[in-house]
């Protein structure tokens, strides 16, 4: 079995996604996945990455926080299929090249081909809502 | 300054219900108030301290308050999860022991099967206001697809297998063939747990906990007021709670917050994982009760999948009887909460009220511990090491 991404703009602005209004200091990071570019929060002080992207360094609490752009490159960290769903789809756990595991749902994948290790790269992709997230596809 | 012996557990009670379509969840926590004050010997107007969780009506412990009419000179609560009233076991004995308070009642209840909740697999819908929210929600994740995934890694690392987590499905299962509440009382084997459907693979159907209505209350006391009272005294020894954060993504998935809370209780305790008659240890998942074994320091990390093997959860056959009432597995999860129910099967035994198929003899020590929440892989943790004196 196997999911598509099949994901085409909904027509909806990721200006005014609701996920994206709150939150004023994530702006560069929702503007940039809009055009396709994926964006890694590092701290400009202790040097280390981090996910979910926050203002402030969950380390050493430092603001000085840089938006660096990635590849989106890393590894299944671990993954499980939501048999439950129509069609069903496969949450995983991905830990990038630049360490922090990010949550994540697997697109374009055969569901009994996935195992952990298994090399993926970042597809941004728009939800409903008008931002586009960072879903995962197995490197081709 | 230590909480060991600053409080005691006066009342405990169970609500009998499974399925509450004709009663509205403010009437559930009611009802269960009223079962625990019952029990303790206590009346409403002995209450002076009132906690909640996230459940109750309006997330708040000022509603039910209002509701129940309470008197009170202390309350607090809010969204700690599952494992929330046996955080407030501490919260209260904390609060007596700054002398705030003399008598904290406890409740929890609501009513997801009456409302046909599908509380495992449908996706989680965390407000735009939660941090993680906008990088997380629409990937439709659901506890059960963050759980397989917890089961996953346990099994990659560890060599876990299914069969071995089905035996906590099984365990449970030959505790609530004796409970004449519980929501299942079908004896399972092995077999049947891993040839149940995949829901979230690995996880099976049978790998997951009941959906209830429901709830329970405690009555949290000064030592002077518990030993006025006609019940069996029930002391807290030890307690430690813990916030397991995804610690800006640095996550290992294969350690649980009773890593943290649970050696905080047993150093508060002053107790030895031998003393432990007892345990109540949350199963939202089988894979759940493997994992938070093995942070309890019951075995050795890695080990939790030949630790509950062959029935050694079983009381009368292993060496580590746990949750005899039939757990969140088989008896009761109420409002997808178990921390509640295992505080109270704690207190059954150290009082020798289990049913006596399942009593452990002498049980003097018992703990129960739980997760709640659960964002990302971070959760709270909260673990109670309880003495009948």
């Amino acid at each position: 079995m196997s999911t598509q991404a099949t994901k085409k703009p909904f027509g909806v602005p990721w200006e005014t996604d609701p996920f994206v209004t709150p939150w004023p200091e994530m702006r560069p990071f929702w503007a940039a996945a809009a055009e396709g570019r994926f964006l890694m929060p590092r701290c400009g002080d202790c040097g280390k990455y981090h996910w979910h992207p926050r203002a402030v360094c969950p380390f050493c609490h430092s603001r000085k926080i840089e938006w660096i752009e990635s590849p989106g490159r890393g590894t299944i960290f671990s993954f499980s299929i939501a048999r439950t769903w129509s069609p069903p789809h496969a949450i995983a756990f991905v830990k990038t090249a630049e360490e922090p595991v990010i949550l994540t749902q697997l697109v374009d994948c055969d569901f009994d081909a996935l195992r952990i290790e298994l090399p993926v790269k970042v597809k941004l992709a728009p939800v409903e809502a008008g931002r586009w997230m960072p879903f995962f596809a197995p490197e081709r | 300054m230590s909480l060991s012996g600053a409080a005691y557990i006066a009342g405990a009670f169970e609500h009998p219900t499974r399925f509450a379509p004709d009663k509205s969840v403010a009437l559930l926590h009611a009802e269960c108030a009223r079962g625990a004050l019952d029990d303790a010997g206590l009346t409403f107007r002995d209450v002076d301290a009132y906690f909640c969780g996230g459940e109750a009506p309006g997330a708040s412990p000022a509603y039910m308050a209002d509701y129940l009419n309470l008197n009170l000179k202390h309350l607090s609560g809010g969204e700690l999860g599952g494992s929330g009233p046996i955080g407030y076991i501490g919260h209260a004995a904390a609060a007596i022991q700054a002398g705030k308070c003399d008598v904290a009642l406890i409740t929890m209840a609501g009513r997801p099967r009456a409302v046909g909740q599908a509380t495992g697999t449908e996706k989680q819908n965390f407000p735009s206001d939660i941090p993680f929210s906008p990088f997380d929600v629409a990937f439709n994740w659901s506890i059960l697809t963050i759980y397989g995934s917890y089961a996953r890694r346990h099994m990659h690392e560890f060599g876990t297998t299914s069969e071995q987590m089905a035996w906590v499905k099984v365990s449970a299962s030959h505790h609530a063939q004796h409970n004449p509440n519980a929501r299942l009382r079908q004896v399972f084997t092995v077999e049947e747990v891993v040839n149940s459907r995949f829901v979230a693979d690995p996880l099976h159907m049978l790998d997951c906990c009941v959906i209830t209505d429901g709830g329970g209350g405690l009555v949290v006391t000064r030592p002077e007021i518990a030993k006025s009272l006609k019940r069996p005294l029930v002391k807290l020894r030890g307690h430690g709670q813990a916030m397991t954060v995804n610690n800006g993504g640095m996550v290992d998935m294969v350690h649980t917050g009773a890593a943290l809370s649970g050696p905080l209780a047993f150093a508060e305790a002053g107790v030895r994982h031998a003393d432990i008659k007892y345990a109540s240890v949350y199963d939202n998942f089988t894979i759940m009760v493997v994992m938070q074994l093995e942070d309890l320091g019951f075995c050795k990390k890695g080990e939790g999948g030949r630790f509950v093997m062959d029935g050694n959860l079983i009381s009368g056959v292993g060496k580590l009887p746990w949750n005899t009432d039939g757990g969140g597995m088989c008896n009761n999860h109420p409002i997808n909460r178990g921390g509640m129910t295992k505080a109270i099967e704690a207190v059954r035994q150290l009082r020798g009220e289990a049913h006596p198929r399942v009593q452990v003899p002498d049980c003097n020590i018992a703990l129960a511990s739980g997760p709640g929440l659960i964002n990302g892989v971070g959760h709270y943790h909260s673990t109670a090491i309880l003495e009948r004196e």
